[in-house]
């Protein structure tokens, strides 16, 4: 490892609501692969738009090869010799391979309007060349299948000569051979002094490739260690070595309880393989994965909002086809989605509409008006069952707080009888207070008899609160493991492991 | 005669060649098989002064055309070219009539106007984040008002410089406004797929957030493309004021939908990111040729609309299956 490219000091960002970094630090060397590491939400992402300009810091130091340097935009990074390959890939779908890689950098020497389109493909060749790669500059990039968008991504951070490349989950649409290759190209990097950044979940790559790993945790810097030094239990331990405090759980014995939901053989694309499980009355079914597991993608198939490839389903032992939500509702399945402000209230109508909105079949007249009367009342015993902040049922949902919304996305269901609920995220965004009243109200509703699939990157709140948690990887199953044996650890691991 | 004429049609295509050349020579065969079609069904239609007549009628919104493709390339849409056309032909007629300036002026005037309503626009859309379809139906009206208002709610005439009149009609055979049209398509062309203007605007109605990220301003050149559409839609005032030798400050607004019709039977998709000058010169032509046809068959004019927005539909719909089917592969 060679000299220091990147020093990051003290750095700070706060969103509205959230301290996103805290006083995190990071140190790059050129000629290194370095991995960063940390849960859903600890930093990573945040600190690496700070490196390449997307958003500025708030406070602190960005020292570059020895200089401070304040970077602006993507543009002033750029020039710096910073590149980022992101997740998801940024290419113009319509524009061809060199199109694409020298976007803003087509012009002619002489005249600064004129496109080179013969400079652009032959450079590109070039680079292909350089990198092994055997692709026709004038593909549109539309054409190509994502690994080989990938690379394309990938030669254009090389055609900046960019000596530090940052990598955001660059294997995750890669098959074991083209992983193979994508290697071969970070270790041509390495040779040639580029300090690599590398962003992955995958412990075993990351134990492969990479140099030194450090690691995020709740927007703080936690530690840096040297690859070979470390196993991948301590990085674990690392992530998410919290205190929790956990009261005292009384689950009730949900084992002989009659199964209300079975699925077998769920298939989706990538996301959904071979997905299998029950659920019981009662149950709180916990649902654990990083970022990109599939677990929203199984709610979602369950409750038909999305096309399964293939799979069965069975509510109460009896086989059903859901091919919309419609069904779903009709099978008495509820889910209150991820995101509740795009897909789970429409915040411009009134707390009372929204309560209804799903069972108005109920609360119709002879001629098919609604009956206001009956709406209201039982809109206003929703309110009070759930204990809703809000000063009337006619309040405008968008004037509620993120976990009032929430109280009544959950009194939306109710309403209709939904006797099984698909709960994505219950409390992401909503302070601590009202997450303890969420808390005790999915525990009342499967003590009354219902049964909670409970989706959640928070390890704390699924150790709590379920009874069993099934853990997700990449698409499948990985482990299903009791609330008496669940820790975060172990959930980790199952996270983990592909 | 019918050499002359078929002469243009392929000059046109050499200058203006483009990658995905199976779709332009698709477009170009379906208005070859419309005019034999009318051929066959008239005598009249592939007269000589016809085919002029033809020409003639495709030129103004041909140029509306032609400039209204870099904003829809972009994913956005500009609902004022008609009316900003107007407010060109407006001005032109205060600087040349009331003002007695030079012709040359006035021409200038036109397509400053045109190009300060783009620039208008442009602010509004890609500074205040205002939804193109908003603001440009905003300005549609504004400039409508302004046309009326500036021109004293009257026709401005060119009676006193004879000469104006030569810039659409004059010289021979073909009348300048078609040679004028054919010229703008080709720089639109030429724009289009060899500068960096051109290259930018398919990048972002490709993928806008990308093109940011790789460090285009996406704002500068959001605003260029508009003002682009605002100058051509200022050279069609010129060319229709010369045609009807006055500045009509009540016509203009209809004529948008002939212009977006015009690319989107060309090829261009609405969502952004491809499109070609040939697709909207073919297009232009198509819907004169239409109505042209029609007319000689003496279909009803109600009928003509009528024809011309199921070939939108129909044309749109076509291309979609392509896309979809070339996808499959």
């Amino acid at each position: 490892m060679g000299e220091v490219l990147v020093l990051m000091e003290e750095i700070e960002k706060t969103f509205p609501g959230v301290h996103a970094l805290n006083q995190c630090k990071f140190e790059l060397r050129a000629g290194e692969v370095h991995a960063l590491m940390g849960e859903n939400g600890a930093g990573k992402s945040t600190l690496m738009k700070i490196l390449t300009g997307e958003y500025r810091k708030d406070s602190g130091r960005i020292i570059y090869k020895g200089r401070e340097v304040d970077i602006e935009n993507p543009k002033a990074a750029q020039e710096l010799g910073i590149s980022i390959i992101h997740q998801e890939l940024n290419l113009m779908p319509h524009l061809t391979i060199a199109q694409n890689i020298f976007i803003g950098r087509e012009s002619k020497k002489g005249s600064k309007f004129i496109v080179d389109e013969n400079f652009i493909n032959e450079e590109t060749k070039k680079l292909f060349k350089m990198m092994n790669l055997d692709l026709n500059p004038r593909t549109k990039v539309s054409k190509l299948p994502v690994c080989q968008q990938q690379m394309v991504e990938i030669a254009r951070a090389v055609s900046f000569n960019s000596e530090v490349l940052i990598m955001d989950e660059p294997t995750a649409a890669l098959t074991e051979s083209e992983i193979e290759e994508l290697f071969k190209i970070i270790n041509m990097f390495k040779e040639k002094g580029v300090g690599i950044i590398y962003i992955s979940h995958r412990m075993e790559e990351i134990k492969k490739i990479s140099d030194r790993v450090t690691v995020m945790r709740d927007g703080c810097y936690v530690d840096t260690v040297n690859s070979k030094d470390v196993t991948i239990d301590h990085i674990i331990h690392l992530m998410v070595g919290r205190t929790i405090f956990e009261s005292a759980k009384i689950k009730r014995d949900i084992n002989n309880k009659e199964v209300v939901l079975e699925v077998k053989n769920l298939n989706r694309g990538r996301m959904v393989k071979d997905v299998s499980f029950n659920l019981r009355k009662g149950e709180i079914l916990g649902f654990a994965g990083l970022m990109g597991a599939g677990r929203t993608e199984v709610a979602r198939a369950i409750f038909g909002a999305d096309k399964l490839d293939s799979g069965e389903i069975y509510v109460s032992g009896v086989k059903v086809t859901i091919n919309s939500p419609s069904d779903a509702v009709e099978h008495g399945i509820g889910y209150l989605s991820e995101d509740r402000k795009q897909y789970g209230v429409t915040l411009g109508m009134d707390v009372e509409s929204n309560i209804v909105l799903s069972s108005f079949k109920d609360f119709l007249g002879p001629l098919g008006w609604i009956k206001t009367s009956k709406t209201s009342k039982i809109a206003q015993e929703m309110v009070d069952r759930l204990k809703v902040k809000t000063p009337s049922i006619k309040q405008k949902v968008k004037n509620l707080s993120g976990g009032n919304q929430q109280k009544v996305v959950i009194g939306k269901w109710l309403t209709r009888n939904s006797n099984i609920l698909i709960f994505d995220e219950p409390t992401r965004g909503i302070d601590v207070g009202a997450k303890n009243e969420i808390y005790k109200l999915l525990n009342d509703l499967v003590e009354q008899g219902n049964a909670i699939i409970m989706i959640s990157s928070e390890l704390t709140e699924i150790i709590r609160m379920s009874h069993r948690v099934v853990v997700m990887c990449e698409g499948r199953i990985t482990g299903v493991v009791s609330a008496e044996d669940a820790t975060q650890k172990l959930i980790m691991q199952y996270a983990t492991k592909r | 005669m019918e050499n002359r004429v078929f002469k243009y049609f392929t000059t046109k295509k050499k200058s203006l060649v483009s990658p995905d050349a199976r779709q332009k020579l698709l477009a170009f065969a379906s208005l070859v098989v419309i005019f034999i079609i009318f051929s066959i069904a008239s005598p009249n239609f592939f007269k000589f002064d016809n085919v002029v007549g033809i020409l003639l009628a495709t030129a103004v919104n041909g140029v509306l055309a032609v400039g209204v493709t870099f904003v829809i390339i972009t994913g956005g849409i500009d609902l004022s070219i008609g009316t900003v056309m107007t407010f060109s032909a407006v001005s032109a007629g205060i600087f040349i009539t009331n003002m007695h300036m030079p012709i040359g002026v006035g021409i200038i005037g036109a397509l400053v106007a045109g190009g300060l309503c783009g620039l208008v626009n442009g602010l509004l859309i890609a500074k205040a984040k205002i939804p193109p379809f908003i603001a440009t139906l905003g300005m549609m009206l504004v400039t409508k008002g302004l046309s009326l208002v500036l021109s004293g709610t009257k026709p401005i005439y060119f009676n006193d410089t004879p000469a104006f009149s030569n810039i659409a009609m004059g010289n021979g055979l073909i009348p300048n406004a078609v040679i004028i049209f054919l010229v703008a398509a080709a720089i639109g062309g030429f724009i289009l797929s060899k500068t960096v203007l051109g290259r930018y605007t398919v990048a972002l109605g490709s993928n806008e957030e990308a093109a940011r990220l790789s460090g285009i301003n996406v704002i500068k050149w959001k605003i260029i493309v508009y003002v682009l559409t605002g100058i051509f839609a200022g050279l069609a005032g010129v060319l229709m004021a010369s045609r009807l030798n006055s500045a009509q400050p009540a016509l203009g607004a209809g004529y948008e939908m002939d212009a977006i019709s015009a690319v989107v039977i060309g090829g261009t998709s609405l969502s952004g990111g491809e499109g070609s000058m040939i697709g909207t010169v073919i297009g232009a032509f198509v819907i004169t040729t239409l109505t042209n046809g029609l007319r000689i068959l003496s279909v009803p004019q109600e009928w003509q609309t009528v024809v011309t927005g199921v070939i939108v539909i129909g044309a749109v719909y076509m291309d979609i299956v392509r896309r979809r089917n070339a996808n499959k592969v």
